[in-house]
């Protein structure tokens, strides 16, 4: 919680102003019975009618500024909460942003996605809460009691004493409460794994005729969540009645102090009613305290998950980018390989095995490589280490003879464009989508990406054309379409090196055939990988690199392949039988 | 006003839920009664000991002493009241909560694929787990509040009444006022409350899809697009965040001024009362007690009664759930299918999803015990429909399906089901161990049984090597698993009961071609001997299968063996051409 502190720091007045205003409010109301006592005592007493009209206006008064005061308070406090959350989303998304393909990948997108929303959402309410009652609530219990000292020691010492005792039983309730509350939140979370369970798998289940069992299982589940409900109800529900015992224990002890010391006339019948008014408040107060301390605790729970996000760091740094517009061409030779892999080895964080071993590649300019093997054969893994997605555990990456950890990340990913497996796009129009690989496309660039990518057809049947609309994620579209979309938006930004990470899979041959043809026919040399599990999608690349269980287990022609890698055979006569390829 | 019937019909369905509980209804409602009266009756005898303690030496010990002891005796009970009503409270709300959810989870297993498929599982899931929670929480806050409250502002009336009328006048008239100042600020909040929630949707949903697709982000260097992006949302979102939280806030110090007004006022016309002997001091100090108390459950109902609306929204959602049509019941006299041959036959079948849009018309086919039936298309072309159908996930609307001569309709789900075997490309699995998942289909098979089926589908050696082999616990949805393990398990599942009729989905672009083999290998081992139904597309299939059903946008256009389809020169033998031969 402490480094998300630093976001209240520009709203430092209403920080300080909100709990203020509101402590001044409570002390008004700490007037009340004072006044109360003085009608009783004077006003009843002496028959001084004029004189409780008098109080009668203070007791609005106070109330009026009271008002005054917490509308104030609530002001500042909304201010602070809010202008707080804003500057933490802000920040949170700037540094999610930041951070690198290995961290989404341990802390997973939705994760992330809650932080954003619903935590800090509850952080906010939590600031606001704090800001409001924190002060306020042991202000009045404090100021209560200091209020009953000021009327009589004796009668104050019972203060003394149910005070403590309050707070333990309330607080000590909730202590014992809250961690059986996560439990009933983990067991709800069974549920409802359970029913979404039920909803995806309902073919399956159907199929099998688990539709009884699975009842039988989720009514077991959604049992022991309400016996677990209903025993830290019970403990939960003693808080009421405890605390009312002591309260009103307190109330009698305080009466019958209270008459021995107006029997011995040191205190007035007015200000024994006073004293007894005092400890109601305490009695509010604590139970809004109580109330108060559930949401803290919600909101300290959240702001330590946000601070988790926080506190990972990316773990690859990037060369700052040149602040000369260009360094000159040092070597004037140009160098011998696009792309170069050097002795490289690839572990993923927290996996046990490697993904990649002992990847030896050199990629002349211009190339198409295809890559070829078996699922988790380390074939994205490879393609997803030329636009540094990912560093290698040990050895080098190259593009054009240069690491590729001594680039910036705008040059490089400039020089590098993806088409990664999952097409994905985004709600607006296919125009911004497409904006997306270089800001700066013309309309004539757009076409030609798209005619390139085997995408101009359908674009022009659209109404709008370019400037139709694609829903969020892409949902107005079919798979094929996105997939020629993606590769659209890669293509627009001229990249030198292109990457299709099976990224024509939901194309028919046809297609697919004509978009490979109309790549090879690209203008300059673009350097081209084509990640696939069809061999007819990489046969003709001018290298083939065959990968089976993180290692390089071939790599040359199609031709030389079939003759000496016994994977690649495999892979291809699968697909093409013997008897049909003669 | 159909709004109102609606919310009476809901009120109706949750009666009758609490019905069964009537003995903690009443329960609470008797000991609500007892707390309140108790908690009534509290303040006079304060009163009353406040008149006894007059001044210095007026003060009458036994009679104070008298009245304390009955106090103490009022606190136990009303304490123990106060328990016994929350928990029954707590037991009447959870056990109702537990019956919905079970009978929601009965009617999501016997709803028809129909409905599964056209809702979002989230928008379901939903239903049974937040909404619940929310008619949960409206449910008890209603029990403790509303009838305590209401019990409560009855019951002070008459107290009041019978002491002094016309201070109960001034407290009376006064109090609406809250009332008023409430409703006129929630009112007044409302478009501010909608236009927040509005911008936080368009936020959340930015979130989503930069955060959800920060790979893609990333490698077109988006980042700071996005930033820009968000941070403009973030400060609509301020302003209206603030406008909307402060405005709301100023409830609270607004009633609270309110109950100070109504509290001066019987401070002012009961001192004037106490003056002219109309009453005794400890009788005004009770009035206090009461105008403070008789004010509060005015606040909380008006919060009891927009939390009750909307546990009601909440109930209606999750009754229409509920309520939901389910599949065609069974017959009473439907029959059980055993010793399948695998005889099916399709009689001018008719079917589509949606009125509006007419899918397969008219279909015949007659497959004989033992033979292949191969449906080809290109992606997207309603493949699944077939095995909606046979399966009967969805009934015909036209014609007839039958097995062995029965109809499928005449015959149980639960024995058609079970003489088929499917395998999805959509592969499921439930979390839980590896070996919960493969005995899906024959709970009772033998340890030497599983391994022999995990053999026969190739996927015993991964099992193998995983951490646990078969007591592997993986996630929902297989977790860890690679898409080719998965679908091996789904294998296995099936290869474990191998029933008489199968349905295979071949694997297209999301598995490796060495596992595609393997996966081969295994459904040749299933297809012997057994009527087989599969999705394909590899040619060997194709060329291999007794029938081939040649299926078009939803419908089954040509239907024959390669050779009668390839010489009829229509769409399959385009599609041949255009995938095959190259």
């Amino acid at each position: 919680m402490k480094k998300l502190l630093i976001y209240l720091k520009d709203y430092k007045k209403e920080t300080v102003c909100a709990p203020l205003f509101k402590m001044l409010e409570a002390t008004f109301e700490l007037f009340v019975p004072l006044v109360m006592a003085a009608i009783i005592d004077k006003g009843i007493k002496e028959g001084a009618v004029s004189y409780v009209l008098q109080m009668g206006l203070l007791l609005i008064a106070l109330g009026l500024i009271g008002l005054v005061c917490s509308i104030t308070a609530q002001y500042f406090a909304a201010k602070a909460a809010v202008g707080f959350a804003t500057g933490l989303k802000h920040a949170l998304f700037e540094h999610i942003q930041g951070l690198s393909f290995t961290e989404i990948d341990t802390l997973g997108t939705s994760t992330m996605i809650t932080r954003m929303t619903s935590d800090v959402n509850q952080v906010q309410n939590g600031v606001n809460m704090v800001l409001r009652l924190f002060l306020r609530s042991p202000f009045i219990v404090f100021g209560a009691m200091i209020m009953a000292f000021t009327i009589d020691v004796k009668a104050a010492l019972i203060f003394v004493v149910t005070i403590p005792l309050l707070s333990a039983v309330v607080f000590g309730i909730m202590m014992i409460t809250m961690p059986m509350y996560r439990k009933v939140q983990a067991g709800l979370d069974t549920v409802l794994g359970a029913t979404r369970e039920n909803l995806t798998g309902a073919r399956v289940i159907r199929a099998f005729n688990k539709e009884e069992e699975e009842t039988r299982q989720f009514e077991k589940k959604n049992e022991s969540l309400t016996e677990l409900q209903l025993f830290v109800g019970k403990i939960s529900a003693l808080t009421n009645p405890v605390t009312y015992i002591i309260i009103n224990a307190a109330t009698i002890l305080l009466l019958y102090t209270g008459a021995i010391r107006v029997n011995e006339g040191t205190i007035t019948q007015g200000q024994v009613v006073a004293l007894v008014n005092y400890m109601s408040q305490i009695l509010i107060e604590l139970v809004k305290l109580a109330n108060l301390i559930i949401t803290i605790t919600k909101a300290l729970a959240c702001a330590n998950r946000i601070e988790s996000i926080f506190e990972i760091q990316s773990s690859m740094t990037w060369e700052q980018p040149p602040c000369v517009a260009k360094e000159p061409v040092h070597d004037l030779e140009e160098p011998p390989y696009a792309v170069e892999f050097e002795h490289v080895h690839l572990t993923y964080a927290g996996a046990g095995a490697e993904s990649l071993s002992d990847i030896d590649i050199q990629v002349r300019k211009g190339q198409t490589v295809g890559i070829i093997g078996g699922t988790g054969s380390g074939k994205s893994s490879l393609v997803n280490m030329i636009p540094r997605f990912y560093d290698a555990t040990c050895g080098t990456v190259r593009i054009d003879g240069k690491n590729v950890k001594n680039y910036s990340m705008e040059e490089l990913r400039q020089k590098v464009g993806v088409v990664l497996q999952k097409a994905v796009l985004f709600a607006g129009t296919i125009r911004e989508n497409l904006l997306w690989g270089s800001e700066d496309a013309t309309e004539e660039e757009l076409w030609q990406a798209l005619a390139t990518a085997q995408a101009k057809e359908f674009v022009e049947s659209k109404e709008g054309k370019l400037d139709a609309v694609v829903a969020q994620a892409g949902r107005n579209l079919s798979g094929g379409q996105k997939q020629r979309l993606t590769i659209a938006r890669a293509l627009v930004g001229n990249p030198q090196i292109l990457i299709l990470d099976d990224s024509a899979s939901a194309l028919d041959y046809a297609t697919d055939a004509a978009l490979r043809k109309a790549l090879r026919e690209l203008p300059g040399e673009t350097t081209v990988f084509i990640v696939s599990q069809r061999a007819s999608s990489i046969q003709h690349a001018d290298q083939i690199i065959v990968l089976d269980d993180g290692m390089m287990v071939g790599c040359g022609t199609h031709e030389d392949l079939l003759q000496n890698c016994e994977v690649y055979q495999e892979i291809y006569y699968s697909q093409y039988p013997k008897t049909e390829s003669v | 006003m159909t709004d109102k019937t609606g919310q009476r019909q809901t009120l109706g369905k949750v009666l009758h839920y609490i019905k069964k509980y009537w003995f903690y209804l009443a329960a609470s409602i008797l000991m609500a009664t007892v707390t309140v009266a108790l908690t009534l009756y509290l303040p006079i005898l304060t009163g009353r000991v406040i008149d006894l303690v007059i001044g210095k030496g007026q003060v009458d010990y036994t009679g104070v002493f008298e009245i304390l002891k009955k106090m103490a005796v009022i606190i136990a009970l009303t304490a123990a009241a106060q328990w016994i009503m929350n928990v029954c409270n707590n037991k009447m709300t959870y056990r109702i909560v537990q019956d919905i959810r079970n009978e929601a989870f009965r009617r999501i297993e016997i709803l028809p694929l129909k409905y599964i498929d056209a809702h979002s599982y989230g928008e379901v899931v939903s239903r049974v787990i937040a909404d619940v929670d929310q008619f949960a929480d409206g449910l008890l806050m209603g029990f403790t509040q509303f009838f305590t409250g209401v019990i409560t502002i009855l019951g002070t009336l008459g107290f009041m009444l019978s002491v002094n009328v016309a201070i109960t006048g001034v407290v009376v008239l006064v109090t609406p006022l809250s009332f008023f100042v409430a409703g006129f600020i929630a009112k007044k909040t409302f478009t501010m409350f909608k236009l927040q929630s509005e911008t936080r949707g368009e936020q959340t949903a930015l979130i989503e899809e930069m955060i959800g697709n920060q790979k893609v982000v990333q490698a077109f260097s988006h980042e700071d697009e996005a930033l820009e992006e968000f941070d403009e949302i973030n400060g609509r979102l301020q302003d209206c965040s603030l406008r909307a939280i402060f405005f709301s806030s100023i409830t609270n110090p607004s009633t609270r001024f309110v109950n100070n007004l109504v509290y001066a006022g019987v401070a002012v016309t009961g001192a004037v009362y106490a003056i002219r002997g109309g009453i005794s001091v400890g009788q005004l100090s009770c009035f206090l007690t009461y105008a403070n108390q008789y004010t509060k459950p005015f606040n909380e109902i008006s919060g009891v009664v927009t939390e009750l609306q909307n546990a009601l929204a909440c109930a209606a959602r999750i009754f229409a759930l509920i309520e939901e049509e389910p599949q065609v019941p069974e017959k009473p006299d439907a029959a059980v299918l055993h010793d399948v041959e695998g005889k099916v036959d399709l009689e001018n079948v008719d079917f589509s999803y949606v009125p509006e849009k007419q899918l397969i018309t008219d279909f015949n086919l007659s497959v004989q015990p033992g033979q292949r039936v191969a449906i080809v298309g290109p992606t997207g072309c309603g493949k699944t429909t077939v095995i909606n159908l046979l399966m009967r996930f969805y009934d015909v609307n036209q014609g007839k399906i039958s097995v062995d001569g029965a109809d499928i309709r005449e015959v149980t789900r639960k024995s058609l089901r079970a003489n088929y075997g499917m395998v999805l490309q959509e592969t499921w699995l439930k979390a839980g161990t590896i070996r919960d998942n493969i005995v899906m289909g024959k709970p009772e098979a033998t340890e030497e049984e599983i391994i022999a089926a995990a053999k026969a589908s190739h996927a015993h050696s991964f099992i193998k090597r995983l951490p646990q082999g078969y007591d592997t616990l993986i996630g929902e949805d297989g977790g860890s698993l690679s898409q080719g393990q998965k679908q091996l398990l789904c294998i296995t599942r099936v290869m474990l009961c191998l029933p008489p009729m199968l349905i295979l989905d071949e694997a297209t672009s999301s598995i490796d071609t060495r596992t595609e083999i393997r996966i081969q290998q295994a459904f040749a081992t299933m297809m012997k001997g057994r009527t087989s139904f599969i999705v394909a597309h590899r040619l060997s299939t194709i060329r291999e299968a007794d029938v081939i059903l040649v299926m078009k946008d939803g419908n089954i256009i040509e239907q024959g063996s390669h050779e009668t389809l390839l010489a009829r020169k229509g769409f399959y033998a385009k599609l041949y051409e255009s995938q095959f031969a190259s």
